[in-house]
């Protein structure tokens, strides 16, 4: 009769699929919880769909062509990975960028952090339901995505960084907002901190929760602020120091409790800090130029070829016919379809339809291709006659210019044959780019090291034994992106 | 029986439904608007303006938000338990509006004078908990599923809490009937019970939080977790129905304050003293004023503190808010029987 | 409860990443194959068979204390290289501040390898990854399966000889989810 009785009530853990579409997974994570009661017995997460095989794509682009990716893995802080990427590539390279490139890096980089953290503590706490430090986070980070949208015109995806240096100078109402930002942005952590930071109830849903020791936190590959909260000293910016974080003076807060409380205070450390780094970085800056001055590996100064391509000079180009092997490049290159002809037969620029690009000019391969500099309206005749004079040498210095930026874009820089693994500090913890070169001007491999990826495998770890409503608290602390996550 | 008496009985009748219809349409333009009121005051304690866009300063929003919800599709899960998941929102919300016969607006405004008036507002809130739990179950889905249970334990908890706070306030007045507790009010020397019945009232604030599952125990919907709780599946005007009976859940707790600590439409004897011509307000504006603050503490508790974790919620109201109702009722008891 | 913000400084003096090579030469002589240098990073290309026991002496040994696995993951050298395959592991001490590479040769006949799991839990995600992506399965694993792409996918999209546009055939799924939208798109949404 017991036993009867037991296999009717048989009891099962409730299965329930937390994601892919959830408010509080932070993207598309899906979890798998099985839980008795309210209790967790087992998670079982399932990332992947937002994969996009960034990796297979990276080996199929120059290294150049490569950076606007990295703004699509953690798009929350997109100029951290772009940091990340090119201090990779530029130490594959054998490159350094200017002094004061180096410093606009690192207060980029370090604004990049206290716009992920904002974001981090907003949603952390609105899942925790605390609904109004979001929007008050939210104000600051806004603040912070309009001096980027100054710098580059982006907000989100920036790619303002180049292997080299940075795309070009910060304006000077950039660095007067900044300096105002960072004056006051330390009155607004206070802020913050007075509705969550001794509320009881948050205090009752953080500390405690997701607790692992430092052992067991460097075993599981954590990183960045989620390993720092268990007391452990491992911040790149100090232990490797890329860009200008050896020269400036700023401490790395640990945590002493190993849990979610713990954290979320190393996180609002690092805001303070960050803030002391940028501000000391605007008084350190350097004059100078902003891009490395490498032929081999960074791209000349546009200014250089102006000669050329600047519409105002009215250049006509000319397909001598000795030369000319109608090999039918520049007639493929020409966007306006101005050049006719026949294959191994001279071809003719129709200066008409012409639109004076001097795409035709960079492809040709025999050097058919002349310039006429003031020959724009001329007649056929008079165009032959005046190619036979020498250039000037601003215009064949400008021509050769352009002839390397075109093969440069083309084929991408030759990197030098070797790999290499090199880490950033990001906001969420270690970005790590492995890159094997194989001498062409594509990386053969191209690894990334993604800190919310390792962070989403640790979950199971922290969530077992916890509550449902503990997930959310679990899944915040972590910091995670789904797009650096699944790439 | 006399023509005269069933005229009468039909005059009554006659009072009473236009009465009903009075209190209902005061009251859904009032729950339309504490929406609003809702949304403006949590926008501005945000940092950001709230409805702008639909007539001045959003005031047609609660409006266009109900035009919205009654065109759109109704959407019925194909697993869910139909006749009982169409059934869960009207018990919900009739149970929260039939609540609204007992309280008296003011004097002599009430559309039932029964002498068990708390008593019933405890027996509506406790049948819209079915409301809750039966949709939950009906839904055929883990998260209502999760939040149907997580509100009917929270509902029940907080109502032992919630009906000892007041067991105070009626010893103190000697009566179940709401507007004897006005007038007891008025007769006693503070003009409300909040002053001796301070515990009460405090057990009572927070158990009429719980109770109507705001913020921080809004634990059946807790959005980040259950993604929407019990109505998770609902859309369209069954919804809406689930939405309008947690306000009026709220006008109901409210008002309960109000009556049963406030008191009611009067003032304190010791203010009309010292301010007389206070008298000449109409004793409505009193009562709404007394509802609209404390609605406005409601919203004020959601716009600054995160949310309770389920078991630490359970401890609350069985480990602290019931043993200090209990202990309120014996001293009440005590120096009722000792003064 | 309380967070101390800390100077770090540097406690030990770095170990020059050759000496630690030469180590792991002297402790596993019959493993190493080659050790390359390449701008201060140092690689140790190691037979797979040992593995395991060549990543617990760096994890274990106090001189060395690998403690922080950086990075997992498979290379595909297809028609550069012989063997084919390569599970490069980027280890880091956090105590001593050194790092070093070790690269573990993986045939094409035998895509097999020792899992690490036991020494670094960390390093679980990583292999299931680098079985996903390679098709480099690791013996022991408590849980390979694929993870970043579907259980049904066919092919390992890293490796050299799979196409950039993807594969011919589409995967299953995808029709599976065409076909819901159709079936969906004739669903009378009226009752």
């Amino acid at each position: 009769m017991e036993q009867q009785v037991e296999k009717i009530l048989e009891t099962r853990e409730l299965n329930v699929n937390m994601g892919p579409q959830h408010p509080a997974t932070h993207g598309v994570l899906r979890l798998v919880l099985d839980i008795d009661g309210e209790t967790i017995v087992k998670v079982t997460p399932y990332v992947g769909y937002l994969h996009r095989g960034i990796e297979k794509l990276g080996e199929s682009l120059t290294y150049f062509q490569g950076l606007p990716l990295t703004d699509r893995l953690d798009y929350v802080s997109a100029m951290s990975n772009n940091i990340g990427y090119v201090v990779a590539v530029e130490k594959l390279f054998g490159i350094e960028p200017p002094e004061r490139a180096k410093f606009i890096r690192t207060i980029v980089g370090e604004m990049s952090r206290i716009s992920n953290h904002l974001l981090w503590l907003a949603t952390h706490a609105l899942d925790i339901g605390a609904m109004t430090v979001f929007l008050y986070c939210f104000r600051e980070r806004e603040w912070i995505l309009d001096l980027f949208e100054m710098i580059c015109g982006a907000r989100l995806t920036v790619t303002y960084p180049r292997v080299g240096g940075v795309r070009n100078d910060v304006p000077q109402e950039f660095l007067d907002s900044l300096y105002k930002f960072t004056e006051e942005f330390p009155t607004r952590i206070p802020e913050y901190e007075t509705l969550i930071d001794k509320n009881r109830i948050w205090l009752k849903r953080t500390v405690g929760i997701g607790v692992i020791s430092a052992e067991e936190a460097i075993n599981w590959g954590l990183t960045g602020p989620t390993l720092r909260g268990s007391g452990v000293q491992y911040d790149i910016r100090k232990h490797t120091p890329y860009d200008a974080y050896d020269k400036v003076d700023f401490e790395v807060p640990i945590g002493t409790n190993c849990d979610t409380y713990d954290r979320y205070r190393c996180r609002m450390h690092e805001l303070r800090q960050s803030n002391k780094i940028i501000k000391q970085c605007l008084e350190k800056l350097p004059p100078g130029p902003v891009m490395a001055d490498t032929p081999k590996f960074t791209l000349p100064p546009k200014d250089k070829m102006m000669p050329i391509t600047h519409p105002t000079k009215e250049h006509a180009y000319y397909i001598d016919e000795k030369v000319c092997k109608g090999c039918g490049m520049c007639l493929r290159a020409c966007p306006a379809k101005a050049i006719a002809g026949e294959k191994k037969k001279p071809h003719k620029i129709d200066q008409t339809i012409c639109s004076q690009c001097a795409n035709c000019l960079v492809v040709c391969k025999f050097k058919g291709l002349k310039i006429v500099p003031g020959g724009k309206g001329l007649s056929e005749d008079k165009l032959k006659e005046l190619a036979a004079f020498p250039l000037p040498e601003e215009i064949t210095k400008a021509a050769e210019h352009l002839v390397e930026h075109f093969t440069f874009i083309k084929r991408g820089p030759r990197a030098p044959e070797g790999e290499i693994y090199v880490a950033t500090e990001v906001p969420k913890g270690e970005l790590g780019f492995y890159f094997v070169s194989d001498g062409s001007g594509k990386p053969y491999r191209m690894r990334i090291r993604a800190p919310s990826f390792i962070h989403a495998g640790a979950l199971p770890r922290l969530c077992v034994g916890h509550l449902v409503a503990d997930v959310i608290a679990n899944i915040g602390t972590i910091d995670i992106v789904l797009g650096e996550c699944d790439r | 029986m006399t023509i005269d008496t069933l005229i009468n009985i039909g005059i009554n009748i006659g009072i009473t439904i236009i009465n009903i219809a009075i209190v209902f349409a005061v009251a859904m333009l009032h729950v339309a608007y504490a929406t609003y009121f809702e949304r403006k005051v949590i926008g501005h304690m945000q940092v950001r303006l709230g409805p702008m866009r639909v007539g001045p300063h959003g005031l047609l929003q609660p409006f266009a938000d109900g035009l919205k919800l009654f065109f759109k599709e109704d959407i019925i899960p194909e697993d869910a338990d139909k006749p009982v998941f169409y059934i869960a929102p009207i018990i919900f919300l009739v149970a929260a509006l039939v609540s609204l016969a007992v309280i008296p607006y003011y004097q002599g405004f009430v559309i039932a004078d029964i002498n068990i008036g708390i008593l019933f507002i405890f027996a509506m809130s406790s049948l819209g908990a079915y409301g809750i739990v039966i949709s939950g179950w009906s839904s055929n889905s883990k998260y209502a599923f999760l939040g149907g249970l997580r509100s009917a334990a929270q509902v029940i908890s907080y109502e032992i809490a919630m009906g000892l706070s007041l067991v105070g306030v009626m010893i103190m007045a000697g009566s179940l009937n709401l507007t004897e507790i006005v007038n007891a009010q008025h007769e006693s020397p503070y003009g409300m019970f909040a002053i001796p019945q301070i515990i009460g009232f405090v057990v009572f604030v927070i158990a009429a939080v719980a109770e109507t599952n705001r913020t921080p125990f809004d634990l059946p919907e807790a959005e980040s977790e259950l993604v929407a709780g019990y109505f998770v599946e609902y859309s369209g005007f069954r919804f809406a129905l689930f939405f309008l009976g947690e306000y009026i859940g709220m006008f109901i707790m409210s008002s309960l304050a109000a009556v049963c600590f406030l008191g009611g439409w009067t003032i304190p004897k010791f203010v009309t003293n010292v301010l007389p011509f206070l008298t000449y307000v109409p004793g409505i504006i009193w009562f709404l004023i007394k509802v609209y603050a404390f609605i406005f503490f409601f919203y004020w508790i959601r716009a600054t503190v995160p949310r309770y974790r389920y078991d630490q919620l359970m401890a609350i109201g069985w480990k602290i808010l019931i043993p200090v109702a209990l202990v309120n009722i014996l001293v009440t008891g005590l120096v009722k029987i000792l003064l | 409860m309380a967070v101390i913000e800390v100077r770090m400084q540097p406690t030990y003096k770095r170990m020059e990443p050759l000496e630690i090579a030469e180590k792991i030469k002297e402790s596993f002589p019959m493993d190493v194959v080659e050790v390359t240098s390449f701008r201060d990073q140092v690689s140790i290309i190691v037979k797979k068979d040992n593995i395991v026991d060549i990543c617990r002496y760096l994890h274990d040994d106090p001189n060395l204390s690998f403690d922080h696995l950086q990075d997992l993951c498979g290379a595909d050298y297809l028609g550069k290289k012989e063997p084919r395959f390569e599970v490069v592991y980027n280890l880091y001490s956090i105590k001593y501040r050194n790092s070093i590479r070790v690269k573990a040769q993986v045939p094409e006949d035998d895509p097999r390898i020792r899992t690490v799991t036991s020494i670094w839990a960390g390093a679980n995600w990583h292999e299931r990854e680098c079985f996903d992506m390679f098709g480099i399965k690791f013996k022991g694993h408590p849980d390979l399966r694929r993870i970043l792409l579907p259980e049904d996918w066919e092919g390992y999209p890293l490796r050299k000889d799979y196409p950039l546009e993807g594969p011919e055939k589409e995967w299953s799924g995808f029709a599976d989810a065409i076909e819901t939208a159709k079936k969906y798109r004739e669903f009378d949404w009226e009752g």
